[in-house]
């Protein structure tokens, strides 16, 4: 089973994923309400991106890692653990350092259309209708309370 | 549950399902283990697996099917109907042990079932007049299952997890599929998460065995859209003795088991009665019953510990009412652990319909008492001991390990999981500070009575906020 996150302010990084070899995330832009960037680290490489959802780069990249960057790594640690965030990526953390100081990499461009096509659809099931007819299958997936 | 019960149980045949069972499960453990590596590559043994599990049919009417199926996939040839066929099979084993279970589980409580009514005509009939969109849907589904199982669970990789997506995404389009698209998501989340995934990782087999064969099961043409059956609706009052909540990444299902008693008298009846809500991962804990709000008379039972009239409700013969707030409202106070003592032992179980007869879907209530709490947690009840599963209390209410182990009475469902029977507490009587209080997994239903609770549910509902804010902003652009 997948295990279970922890519940975070979602207001500055309303999405975040483990998923096609990347972390990858939505970052709420600080200065446009309307605006987000799409931020990725891909595991192995730790090759990043980050880009408006337009694909338009963004200027924070000056041959590091811009802070949505650091934003999405600091919120994934606190919905996944950072041990799971370091093994999915595959980085070593020392004992004592911040996974996000341990990861090298280069920027390299990366389609964003994909993540907030995938933000979209996670935003979607919030609307999709309830129901009152049983789900059987619902067996199999058990509540699992974490540890608080 | 008494003692004598509960050494009944566990005693003899019924602890380990029976010797017809056990060789069913070996049966299934075989074919599983095929999926492992993926129809491609049946090595030997296992290619000698998926025929062994045909041969089991070689008498029945199923024989036929099966053996050719069987043949076909290990000379490499696996088509839809082929997969059908096999996990047709495995259906009807796993429904062979289920059928054992329940039968020394109702033995042993004495408990009375209900049995299932005869069709009137073949399944799936009722709705064929919308299947033909639907039909190209299940395509999809069917499609991708048969990717799967060619591949195996060795051999999943980001690609053919990611191509789930869009026949997720057009199940949830469609109401009838609703149930298919929510177990396809919970299934494709569980590979994601273990994706690449390595040659020495150790995987749930039996488990994605069953979440695979339940899939294709539910997608063969008129399944789904022939549901629901019919149903009666019924008045009375009904008692609720707990609720067993179940969740993944993307729906949490409130499924509430309690007592019917009919209106002008006639037998108590034991139901169900469930709200499935959709979220996402990041909205978890006692937030998640701000998703159900719409159903204001049943949280509000639920957390104000009281009873409901309900007037003209469906109810399906798999013994679960259709909930409807418009037909129920609030009446007097009622504990869950008085209900189990006075209503539990002369009411009649529902039966099960044929396509859910699989083990995990066991979940039987019954009141434990009088029992002595061993270390790690389980019950003793003079003498024979029932493990308590504490991994299955849920978040979103007050019931935890401790509280459970500092409870001298319990009404809980018996479930048969991995092997063993085993107790997942609903609500618990309890010494705490030398007070006896009662707590049940659905108290917080209207928010958290604990104030640690309720801080931590302030910054999950946030949660529900801040999304609806960007759906309404990023969605309908
Ligand atoms: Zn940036």
């Amino acid at each position: 089973m997948v295990p279970p996150v922890q519940p975070r302010k979602l207001a500055k990084v309303p999405f975040v994923e483990l998923a096609d070899g990347r972390l990858q995330g939505v970052v709420s832009s600080g200065s446009d309400i309307g605006r987000v960037y799409v931020s990725s680290i891909a595991a192995g490489t730790h090759n990043y991106n980050c880009s408006t959802n337009n694909n338009r780069p963004c200027g924070g990249l000056y041959g590091s890692p811009c802070k949505h960057l650091r934003a999405l790594v600091a919120e994934a640690v606190v919905q996944y653990g950072a041990d799971r965030v370091a093994r999915y990526l595959r980085v070593e953390v020392p004992e004592g350092e911040e996974l996000a100081d341990c990861l090298g990499g280069a920027h390299e461009p990366a389609p964003a259309a994909v993540v907030f096509s995938r933000f979209l659809r996670h935003l979607a099931y919030l609307e999709v209708p309830d129901t009152t007819l049983p789900i059987p299958e619902l067996h199999w997936f058990p509540a699992t309370g974490t540890v608080s | 549950m008494l003692a004598v019960q509960l050494a009944a149980l566990l005693a003899g045949d019924s602890g380990n399902a029976g010797d017809g069972a056990g060789e069913a499960l070996a049966l299934l453990d075989g074919f599983d283990d095929a999926l492992v590596h993926g129809l491609a590559r049946l090595a030997d043994e296992r290619a000698d697996a998926v025929t062994a599990l045909a041969a089991a049919f070689a008498a029945t009417p199923l024989g036929d099917r099966l053996a050719e199926a069987a043949d076909a996939v290990v000379s490499g040839s696996i088509t839809q109907e082929h997969l059908r066929a096999l996990a047709g099979g495995r259906v009807a084993l796993s429904g062979a042990v289920h059928d054992a279970l329940l039968e020394s589980l109702d033995t042993a409580l004495g408990r009375e079932r209900a049995e299932w009514p005869a069709a009137p005509d073949g399944p799936g009939t009722a709705g064929d007049a919308g299947a033909q969109p639907a039909g190209n849907v299940l395509g999809g589904v069917r499609s991708w299952l048969r990717e799967l199982a060619i591949t195996g669970w060795r051999g999943v990789d980001h690609d053919l997890v990611s191509a789930a997506d869009q026949v997720i995404e057009a199940l949830l389009a469609a109401p009838d599929l609703h149930r298919l698209a929510v177990l396809l998501d919970g299934f494709a989340a569980e590979l994601r998460a273990c994706c690449p995934i390595g040659p020495a990782e150790h995987l749930p087999v039996r488990r994605w065995a069953d979440l695979w064969t339940r899939a294709l099961l539910l997608s063969q043409d008129g399944v789904l859209t022939g549901e629901p059956r019919s149903a009666t609706t019924v008045s009375g009052r009904l008692l609720a003795l707990g609720v067993d909540v179940h969740e993944h990444g993307t729906a949490v299902q409130f499924q509430v088991h309690a007592v019917l008693e009919p209106a002008g008298g006639g037998r108590s009846r034991l139901v169900r009665t469930s709200v499935t809500v959709a979220k996402v991962d990041t909205i978890v804990g006692p937030a998640l019953w701000k998703l159900a709000q719409r159903h204001k008379v049943l949280l509000a039972a639920l957390a104000d510990g009281r009873s409901v009239e309900i007037t003209d409700m469906p109810l399906l013969d798999s013994g679960d009412l259709v909930w409807d707030d418009d037909r129920a409202f609030v009446s007097k106070p009622a504990d869950p652990l008085a209900t189990a003592r006075l209503c539990l032992p002369g009411a009649l179980a529902p039966a099960v319909p044929p396509l859910d007869r699989v083990p995990v879907r066991i979940a039987e209530p019954v009141l434990v008492e009088g029992y002595k709490v061993t270390k790690d947690g389980s019950f003793d009840l003079g003498g024979t001991v029932l493990a308590v599963d504490a991994e299955r209390l849920p978040d979103c209410g007050p019931l935890t390990p401790k509280l459970v182990a500092a409870s001298s009475a319990c009404v809980g469902l018996v479930r048969w999981d991995a092997g063993r029977w085993t107790l997942q507490p609903l609500a618990v009587q309890a010494k705490v500070k030398r007070e006896a209080v009662v707590a049940a997994t659905g108290d917080w239903a209207l928010g958290p009575t604990d104030p640690k609770a309720a801080k931590a549910e302030a910054r999950a509902a946030d949660a529900v906020t801040v999304l609806r804010e960007r759906a309404g902003r990023l969605l309908r652009r």
